[in-house]
């Protein structure tokens, strides 16, 4: 199948902002996460959890609270004092009202949805009406104004030992007007609203619980604690057959290291999220009709999209963080080895460049060009274009300064194989075509999105002969350009899962299709028709192991002497998919990282398959060929992560 | 329905001739075979088109079929029992083929199947009434006959046959005409293969089909634990496909099959194939793996006049089971098997019969003679049920006649393992009324599902019975060591137990208690150290301190027990603490002795229980601050521990970091 030598990366120091808050939208079930940098993402439970939207997070907008509203509306509040919604389709902010009350603490929305309720630092809580394209202040319920019916007392004392102060992190209001208070104390409380009576308290942990989600038909609930444990605590009858029904703790999971921020609670599964930077979903087994794999538990620890881009021709990495990009070159070995070898290195890897943005707002998104002589980013406001010009060791860096008003908001950038052209995505889903020349560029066309559509492109790909540029949407459709004659070529047939990856190949100007149900499709572009070799994929069906494969493609890339390779790789395995060989059914082996001994040729023949695959680097965020037999891989190892976070909270393990 | 599916390829031989044999695939060879008039064989191809110009080879002998599986060559049966495989017999079709079966015997079925990679044919021939089984197998080359014996209904027909095949036999299963399906069990090695040997069947499924109806009657076994049958379920109703559940005996599904059928049903690949009045019908039917919930609710009761009271007792174990997926209970299973092919049948009464009607009149010594008989023989399929319903038996004529009390024949029947408190809830009631300390102890070591209220029960009548009552029983003392031998210097012993908790008591002693303790004269050190309470007693207590409890259903219980018997039993637990921490392991002596970590949580349960009355006693004073020393001392082992624990972490840091390696590097990797 081949050798090669691979540049093992893990000096990519990305460490994933914390989960601050979790809402979870039954009526699409999608679920939306915001972290403590103020990125907000949308997963997509239908479609294998794919992180198919993400709004970049700003410094100063710290998201307190997330709630969709009025169906399949996104509100966010935070310390910031504003109301934010978010626009889905155009992937931006479409407003932000100040609600003149300090930072806004917690928000939640009325039954009916239409309402919204914010608390806020001065202690005031207002209530918004949602109109269709914005909200407006309806009223203000001011501190202890009117006398409130109860005051329920938490009680301070925790193990005999009194603390300075019991902190309730968060309640829960039951339409049989039960009220459910998590704190500082580690407590659960259930409290009657008639009466504002204390019913029953469960001491769950040493430590804060720090919140808690209801089921919709409120027969469940789940808490979070500081200890990275999860409680499922469940509306059980008494006795068997008996009417009467009491809150029973029932499961205790502990998937988490750290704080859980927050939690959600889906009619099947248990949503949570915290400092330790997972996204974990774990189905309710009861919950679920079929035992497949979508009952396995979910942990979500890296973004669907990708952070890193490379110069092959110069050996470059480009490195995306929140603030600031990386670049780095590669070392070199003279050295030859066999599998497994690790070989002596002649040159180190050079950290050539540290590009830190201005401003508060995120880095949505960065690329080098193949010869390494551009770099460009975008943030929300505003999008940088860099020449770079290398002399020996000494490397210079010049901004290309003007850039047309229309080029502010980039939601992906690439450049053209040769680098004489860019081409951004900006987030009104128009598609800018630019020409690059010396240290000077020129707009050459736009396509404008279909009217009446505003909808976002967040993948681009582009033939290297830089006749073909392909464009995916955050639904399903992947639109077709003409480069050379500026127009729309032809759109692949929709399908029902989100793109995660697509690339062209060379020569024959195939674009192959990754999506989060881990299909693969090979569309021909000059043929305006599926290949054949996809047509049979299709027919036959992947291996089973390849569909439960829980993280999505996210790089695809061709071997540039073999047409027939496809390179592709996920966070947890890189495969070379050889269209020349016969694809593997149910029955045979897929990963087989054993190499053969001395088996006779009949069986290796026999079980040679299209799919070589490779588990060596996990998680591996990044993988691509600089030439025909180097690959360079990009791992991010969990405990290094871990090792950045802040300590847990110690438990002790003797004398519990 | 296949009637709009369009037929992929069809041929047909010349007029006059008679297709014989049903036309096979030959996996190989990607060809078709077919015998026409008995002894002409054609083979053919996708390619051909006319049947009269393909291969034709005229055989010597008639043949009954041809068979072929994936992955070996196709063998042709003869009708005079002999087999060839294919390319033997076409290298020479006029071979003399010899004759295997007697005159008059006419094969009925038979089925190829592979075993371990070697082919092995079964096919069966009647006689006269009388049915032979022949299993042919080609590695050895061994032909083996067996005598199908019907058992008590002689004169049934079977009507038809199906087999499935595990590692050490072919289970043949026969659907007989009074409507029952048998199973049988052929050794697929064969013990003897000169000898006749004689296999029996045993019933598995009763009243499958109605036993008039003389066609449209087929079956086949669709995995280990589900069998298809053709057939009509009562006299007059409609033919049906019904698929049954044998391990569970029930009825999975069915469809009613209205323009009849033929008799002929298979099995292809989750796919039933069958004839439908004029169509082929093709239902698709996967086997879920059989689980209790999956199969219950289908079979309606009393549909089968036959049927008896159902019995209160399942047995998981027994053989129209298929095991549990235990290893174990597997492996019984065919030595039942075995035993049951060994065994002529000749049923007399089943001794599990003789026995409950023996436990309805018959007196204690009788019942205690029959009852050692019973278990003596131990094997019988049905070992679980029968004890159950003894056990239940036993304890409603104890209800109702209180002077019977067969205390042995409880004993022994706790012993076989096979009862657990939620099948006979009563016999510990009972045992706890007549105070039999020695059923409880059995009791509370053998069943895992003993309530906390029952365990607190037993509890209180340890601590309360009087010591001369405790001499006359016979309470298991394995979980007792003879602590009186062990009392030796005790300084000695005081010493290894603050060396063992790895601190010194003098730093950190609450001075004002241990003044006092240091006063203690002499004599009362030595109580503290010898046992509280008589070596029956202790065995009795140790049963308790095994035994599962939940702490919220405990504790209200605990709360009932009289003040000095708490303390008895915490000086108790308090000896056993001490005794513990005299070795290194902190371990009691003994077979079964209770664990430090069962004494600590008991002495937690008991004062959480009783604190507010153990502490107004006078005489529970020392020991309280016994106690208290104590806690103190395991807090204290507790936070070393803690602190031991942070630097092997520390270490563990140290040694990851050297194993790591380091954020860059060039590595080889191939991809085969």
């Amino acid at each position: 199948m081949g050798e090669f030598k691979v540049h093992r990366v893990r000096f990519f120091n990305y460490v994933p902002s914390g989960i601050r808050c979790v809402a979870y939208n039954n009526q699409s079930n999608r679920l939306a996460v915001s972290r403590t940098d103020g990125t907000v993402e949308v997963y997509n439970l239908s479609a294998n959890y794919f992180q198919e939207k993400f709004f970049p997070g700003h410094e100063s907008r710290a998201t307190e609270a997330l709630c969709w509203a009025e169906g399949q509306r996104l509100f966010s509040a935070g310390l910031n004092g504003e109301i934010m919604e978010y626009d889905l389709q155009a992937l931006n902010i479409k407003y932000a009202v100040d609600v003149f009350g300090g930072p806004i603490w917690s928000m939640a929305v009325s039954p009916s949805g239409s309402q919204l309720l914010v608390g806020c630092e001065d202690g005031s809580v207002k209530l918004f009406q949602i109109t269709p394209d914005k909200i407006q202040f309806e009223r203000n319920f001011d501190r202890q104004k009117r006398s409130a019916i109860h005051k329920m007392i938490v009680d301070r004392q925790h193990m005999g030992v009194s603390k300075r102060k019991c902190i309730v992190w968060g309640v829960a209001f039951l339409s049989d007007g039960t009220v459910i208070s998590v704190d500082s104390a580690g407590k659960v409380q259930f409290w009657d609203s008639a009466t504002g009576t204390l019913v029953k308290s469960h001491l769950i942990a040493n430590a804060d619980v720090q919140s808690i989600a209801v089921a919709e038909q409120e027969d469940s609930f789940v808490v979070g604690t500081a200890e990275g444990t999860v409680f499922h605590f469940q509306l059980v009858p008494v006795t068997s057959n008996s009417s009467e029904k009491q809150w029973v703790r029932t499961k205790p999971f502990q998937h988490h290291t750290h704080d859980v921020r927050t939690v959600a609670h889906s009619p099947t599964a248990l949503i949570s999220g915290g400092t330790d930077t997972h996204l974990v979903i774990r189905p309710l087994m009861e919950k679920v009709e079929v035992k497949n794999y979508d009952a396995a538990l979910r942990k979500i620890t890296f973004p669907h999209r990708r952070l890193i881009s490379c110069s092959k021709k110069r050996q470059l990495l480009l490195f995306q963080f929140a603030h600031h990009l990386e670049l780095w070159r590669l070392g070199s070995t003279v050295a030859t080895g066999k599998n497994g070898d690790t070989l002596p290195l002649s040159k180190n890897a050079d950290h050539l460049l540290h590009l830190k943005t201005k401003g508060p707002e995120n880095i949505i998104c960065s690329c080098i060009s193949l010869c390494g002589s551009w770099i460009a980013y975008s943030t929300v406001s505003r999008f940088f274009l860099y020449r770079l010009n290398y002399e020996h060791d000494n490397i210079s860096l010049k901004r290309v300064s003007k850039m047309p008003p229309f080029l502010r908001c980039a939601l992906q950038i690439l450049f053209s194989e040769d680098s004489t052209k860019l081409f951004v995505a900006s987030n009104q889903g128009a598609l800018h075509i630019v020409q690059l020349s010396g240290g000077s560029f020129k707009h050459l066309h736009a396509f404008q999105p279909q009217s009446g559509t505003v909808e976002a492109m967040c993948l681009l790909a582009v033939s290297s002969d830089g006749n073909w540029l392909a464009a995916s949407g955050t639904s399903a459709g992947v639109h077709v350009y003409n480069v050379k004659q500026l127009k729309l070529h032809c759109t692949v047939p929709a399908y029902n899962f989100p793109v995660t990856a697509m690339a062209i190949a060379p020569n024959t100007n195939n674009l192959v299709i990754a999506h989060s149900d881990q299909q693969v499709f090979e569309y021909s572009i000059p043929d305006k028709q599926y290949t054949d070799w996809s047509r049979t994929v299709q027919k036959q069906g992947f291996h089973h192991l390849w569909l439960q494969r829980d993280t999505p493609i996210t790089h695809i890339s061709f071997h540039p002497k073999r047409p027939m390779h496809i390179l592709l790789h996920d966070a947890y395995m890189f495969c070379i998919i050889d269209k020349s060989l016969p694809l593997p059914n149910d029955k045979t082996l897929l990963y087989n990282p054993f190499p053969p001994t001395n088996e006779s040729d009949v069986v290796r023949r026999r079980t040679a398959h299209a799919f070589k695959i490779s588990k060596i680097y996990k998680p591996l965020l990044f993988m691509d060929l600089l030439d025909e037999r180097t690959l360079v891989a990009v791992e991010r190892p969990l405990d290094d992560i871990i090792a950045q976070l802040p300590p847990p909270i110690k438990k002790k393990k003797f004398g519990t | 329905m296949v009637s709009d599916q369009k037929p992929l390829g069809s041929w047909s031989v010349k007029q006059g001739q008679i297709i014989t044999c049903p036309a096979v695939c030959n996996f190989q060879t990607r060809e078709y075979i077919v015998v026409h008039d008995n002894k002409v064989l054609r083979i053919w191809n996708n390619e051909d088109v006319n049947l009269d110009k393909v291969f034709k080879a005229t055989l010597s002998a008639e043949v009954y079929r041809i068979l072929s599986v994936q992955g070996t060559e196709p063998l042709v049966l003869f009708k005079e029992g002999a087999v060839r495989g294919l390319e033997a017999l076409l290298a020479d079709p006029q071979q003399k083929i010899e004759t295997v079966i007697s005159d008059e015997e006419v094969i009925k079925w038979t089925k190829f199947f592979i075993v371990f990679r070697h082919p092995v044919l079964i096919f069966i021939t009647e006689k006269h009434g009388n049915y032979f089984a022949y299993v042919q197998m080609f590695n050895s080359r061994i032909l083996t006959k067996y005598t199908l014996l019907l058992g008590q209904d002689e004169n049934s027909v079977i009507e038809s046959f199906t087999a499935s095949v595990d590692r050490k036999f072919i289970s043949l299963m026969s659907l007989s005409s009074d409507g029952c399906i048998y199973e049988t069990l052929i050794p697929i090695r064969p013990t003897d293969p000169e000898k006749n040997q004689t296999l029996v069947r045993s019933l598995l499924l009763k009243a499958v089909v109605s036993g008039n109806t003389r066609n449209g009657v087929a079956l086949t076994a669709l995995d280990q634990d589900h069998i298809a049958v053709l057939g009509s379920p009562q006299a007059a109703s409609k033919e049906c496909l019904s698929v049954w559940n044998i391990k569970f005996q029930t009825l999975q599904t069915s469809k009613e099959l209205p323009q009849g059928t033929s008799g002929q049903l298979w099995y292809y690949g989750e796919n039933l194939f069958m004839l439908h009045g004029k169509s082929l019908t093709v239902i698709p039917y996967k086997c879920e793996v059989s689980s209790l919930a999956g199969a219950l609710g289908k079979l309606k009761h009393g549909q089968d006049p036959g049927t008896h009271v159902m019995p209160r007792f399942v047995n998981w174990e027994t053989p129209q089971g298929c095991g549990l997926g235990f290893q174990n209970s597997e492996q019984s299973r065919r030595i039942l098997r075995r035993r049951k092919i060994e065994v002529s049948l000749q049923p007399e009464v089943p001794p599990s019969k003789q026995l409950l009607s023996t436990i309805m009149e018959d007196s204690e010594k009788h019942i205690e003679v029959e009852v050692r008989k019973f278990l003596a023989l131990k094997q019988t399929p049905d070992f679980h049920t029968v004890i159950g319903d003894t056990v239940t038996g036993l304890l409603e004529r104890c209800k109702a006649e209180p002077s019977f009390y067969p205390r042995n024949c409880l004993m022994q029947l706790i012993q076989t393992h096979v009862l657990s408190y939620s099948l006979c809830p009563d016999l510990m009631e009972i045992a706890l009324i007549k105070k039999d300390v020695q059923l409880l102890q059995l009791c509370l070591q053998q069943f895992p599902d003993i309530p906390e209220s029952v365990t607190c029960a037993c509890l209180k009548i340890f601590l309360s019975i009087g010591d001369d009552s405790l001499q006359e029983t016979d309470v298991s003392m394995e979980s007792v060591f003879d602590y009186s031998n062990s009392v030796h210097d005790e300084k000695m012993e005081e010493q290894t137990e603050i060396l063992q908790n790895g601190f010194s008591p003098e730093e950190d002693k609450c001075s004002n208690c241990d003044q006092e303790l240091n006063k203690k004269p002499q004599d009362e050190t030595k109580e503290s150290t010898s046992c509280p309470v008589v070596p029956k007693r202790a065995a009795l207590l140790n049963a308790i301190l095994h035994s599962a409890y939940s702490e919220t259903f405990l504790l209200p219980h605990l709360k009932d027990i009289p003040a000095q018997h708490i303390t008895l039993f915490l000086k108790y637990l308090y000896f056993l603490y001490l005794k513990c921490s005299e070795n290194a392991t902190m371990t009691l002596p003994g077979i079964h002795p209770p664990t430090l970590n069962q004494i600590m949580d008991w002495i937690c349960l008991l004062l959480d229980a009783n604190f507010t009355v153990v502490v107004m006693m006078p005489e529970a004073k020392r020991l309280l601050i016994n106690l208290y020393k104590l806690v103190k001392s395991q807090i204290s082992v507790y936070s070393e521990l803690n602190k031991i624990e942070v630097s092997f972490r520390e270490l563990q840091k140290l040694n990851q970091e050297k194993n790591n390696r380091g954020l860059y590097s060039i590595e080889v990797l191939e991809l085969f």
